[in-house]
């Protein structure tokens, strides 16, 4: 148990880092050379090559077609002559060892550390990204580390972290970069994890689950409109996307962001949870999380912590058995309770374990397995 | 009304608000102030042309260029073009001249071009080290085969990548971007210097396209043929306010296969086309294009799926950032 003094301090800890928009602390450790500008352009591994020296990018859904000398929507994948090259491999801009339950991953090796990397660059332009300073960057206006795929297993292994996260900004326009690196990881007895909005296409994610421990994706709500306006992306694929990663086995945990009058209806949550239940069953988690403004999106308040509880009582009466709220550090939303006899397994205190009541990976009171990957 | 309403409400105002203009109340419209317009109730877009831009070896000849942008400057503003060039930019002024050389040698603004600006802004009175020739990289820039520098005995040359950009979000409509700090932190005045091309994505690159390298993330605005992205892009303050003129290499435009170079899609228009209003000058530009398009049996860039719908946003009445109606035009040839 925790003392009073103890208590107070991980709830401070907690509540400084989720106020926080950009990652905690930049990592300071041995080996990371800072590279002076973009290093050694690699051949991406997902286009087409198209008449007079075009490309057509089929990594994700946006399909870009590119002309030479451009660069595609991320901004980190550039036309050169009539190949395509990634500008971020081996270059991440943020790199933190962070608690695995700040992903938030609840149900993957509660209370271990994940060494945590992004590099610049995204595929969509969410008008409330906490993040922007990086994902809405290009790789040669934000400070860059050199850090090869090989490297970075032992760097985890140095900071105590048996995980590796990408995360942050959107790995999918990394993902060279991600596969090499959890490929060389998985060598080295250290797992991975993506954090991802989910909107690529079906054969990199295939490909990447074959190095990939768990994902979480970040829904980010049940309509078009909301996608076509607050995100510049579509829904159908994410959509797709889980149900892929289900299929293929994939641990997966989903947040949703919730947005005071954007995507907080009702009926729009009740619906997202009833697909959850018949497309992804009910013991896929997901954290309803409270939205603080940011960005393009300041004119709005925080999310109510009663609309966040009205989206877990919806989630509980749909079905699903592990709904969170997450963002609120100290509310028992974080906890994990047994879907079956109601024993709380898990106490959190915002990114702190403070009590973790599970016999390996069955609740220690009525024996029911818990879904998810433990220690 | 309850909570949900109430949010949604002013979520909408917030955004309706976003889209006006915050300065245009010192302008009757986005136009630039009237003491730097050119007289009449049209909008001017003059095309001065000379068949020996180019000489027997298919190069620039300088001399004549530089007299192709007196014959531009001059019909724009009917009067002397050394007494235009003195209305239009003090001693004081730092004038950034943004290039296109996104392209490379072949299809960027050309330096002859550039070289006679840059002159006319000494014979002025400013200082070599008060102009700048800039773009998005100096990679871009060398690759068009200007030289860097940075100093006292020359204008400068430079791309974005040396000063970087805003710390401050600017928007405006769809647009949340980091300004160049060359535009805005060194910058007083701005000479538009485009080159006329088409582009794959966004039908045509002229005036108004050309501020996607003043801004950090112009990957995040091409998809919907940049519509109503390019508008809005020149809606933010340091463009719409500092842009006093813009001068279009129309030597040698390239009407299919942009942005890149593709030598087998250009022609001889040995033209530079001046305008203060970007919306009317793009709109002369499109039709160039189109008929280029046209006499060479490729299709309308309608029919090719890009249209350049954005230059009539230019002109809606949220933008105001000049006329594409060519009844409102004047059009003139020298």
């Amino acid at each position: 148990m925790f003392s009073r003094r103890e208590f107070i301090k991980s709830t401070c800890g907690a509540g400084c880092l989720l106020l926080s928009p950009v990652p905690s602390k930049i990592f300071q450790g041995a080996g990371l050379a800072q590279a002076a500008e973009i290093q050694r352009p690699v051949e991406a591994r997902y286009y087409e090559k198209q008449p007079n020296r075009k490309i057509k990018c089929v990594l994700c859904p946006r399909e870009c077609v590119i002309d030479d000398l451009e660069r595609g929507y991320c901004g980190v994948r550039e036309n050169r002559g009539g190949t395509y090259y990634t500008l971020v491999y081996g270059n991440p801009c943020a790199v933190h060892v962070d608690p695995i339950e700040k992903k938030p991953l609840f149900h993957f090796l509660p209370g271990t550390n994940a060494f945590s990397l992004a590099t610049a660059g995204c595929n969509v332009l969410c008008k409330f990204c906490q993040n922007w300073e990086i994902s809405q960057a290009r790789p040669e206006e934000v400070k860059a580390y050199q850090l090869p795929p090989r490297d970075i297993a032992d760097l985890a292994k140095q900071n105590g972290c048996v995980s590796i996260a990408y995360t942050y900004t959107e790995p999918v326009i990394f993902t060279e970069y991600v596969y090499d690196t959890s490929a060389a990881a998985g060598e080295k007895g250290i797992k991975s994890v993506m954090i991802s909005n989910g909107y690529i296409k079906a054969e990199p994610m295939r490909d990447l689950c074959q190095v990939l421990h768990a994902v979480k994706i970040d829904l980010k709500a049940y309509t078009e409109r909301f996608y076509r306006e607050l995100v510049n992306g579509e829904l159908k694929p994410v959509l797709e996307t889980l149900v892929l990663l289900k299929s293929l086995g994939m641990w997966t945990e989903i947040v949703y962001l919730v947005i005071p009058s954007q995507n907080d209806d009702k009926n729009e949550l009740q619906d997202l949870c009833k697909w959850i239940v018949a497309e992804l069953g009910p013991d896929t988690p997901i954290h309803f999380s409270r939205f603080h403004p940011q960005y393009r999106l300041k004119n709005l308040p925080p999310t109510p912590i009663s609309v966040l509880q009205t989206a877990k009582k919806i989630a509980l009466d749909a079905g699903i058995h592990f709904p969170y709220i997450g963002n609120v550090p100290g509310d028992p939303g974080e906890n994990t309770y047994c879907p079956s006899c109601g024993t709380l397994l898990i106490r959190r205190i915002g990114f702190t374990i403070v009590e973790n009541k599970l016999s390996k990976n069955l609740c220690s009171k009525c024996r029911t397995k818990i879904p998810g990957i433990w220690l | 009304m309850d909570r949900r309403d109430f949010l949604k409400k002013s979520t909408a105002l917030a955004l309706a608000s976003s889209c006006i203009p915050r300065q245009l109340s010192a302008f009757s419209s986005g136009l630039p102030s009237p003491q730097i317009r050119p007289v009449g109730d049209k909008s001017r877009v003059v095309i001065a042309s000379r068949s020996d831009a180019k000489d027997n070896n298919n190069r620039y000849v300088g001399m004549n260029v530089a007299r192709l942008v007196d014959a531009a400057v001059e019909n724009l503003y009917r009067e002397n073009a050394q007494k235009v060039w003195k209305k239009l930019f003090s001693k004081d002024d730092v004038v950034g001249l943004k290039v296109n050389c996104l392209a490379g040698k072949g299809l960027s603004t050309s330096k002859e071009l550039v070289d006679a600006v840059s002159e006319r802004l000494l014979q002025v009175g400013i200082t070599p080290s008060h102009i700048i020739i800039w773009d998005r990289s100096d990679k871009d820039l060398q690759r068009a085969g200007y030289g860097l520098y940075q100093g006292n005995k020359q204008p400068q040359c430079y791309g974005n990548n040396r000063f970087g950009y805003t710390s401050t979000l600017y928007e405006f409509g769809e647009v949340g971007s980091l300004v160049s700090r060359i535009l805005h932190d060194q910058c007083t005045a701005v000479i538009n210097l485009p080159i006329l091309k088409d582009h794959g994505i966004v039908g045509i690159t002229a005036a108004l396209k050309n501020f996607f390298g003043a801004i950090n993330n112009p990957n995040k605005y091409h998809h919907n043929t940049g519509d109503p992205y390019v508008a809005d892009v020149n809606m933010l303050a340091d463009i719409r306010n500092k842009t006093r003129l813009t001068l279009c290499d129309a030597l040698t435009p390239q009407y299919e296969g942009g942005p890149p170079h593709m030598p087998q899609w250009t022609w001889q228009q040995n033209s530079v086309i001046a305008a203060v209003d970007m919306v009317a000058m793009d709109k002369v530009c499109w039709e160039m294009i189109e008929n280029q398009r046209r006499d060479n049996g490729l299709p309308s860039l309608k029919q090719s799926g890009r249209e350049p719908t954005y230059i009539h946003t230019a002109a809606d009445d949220h933008h105001q950032l000049g006329t594409d109606d060519t009844e409102k035009m004047e059009i003139v040839k020298a």
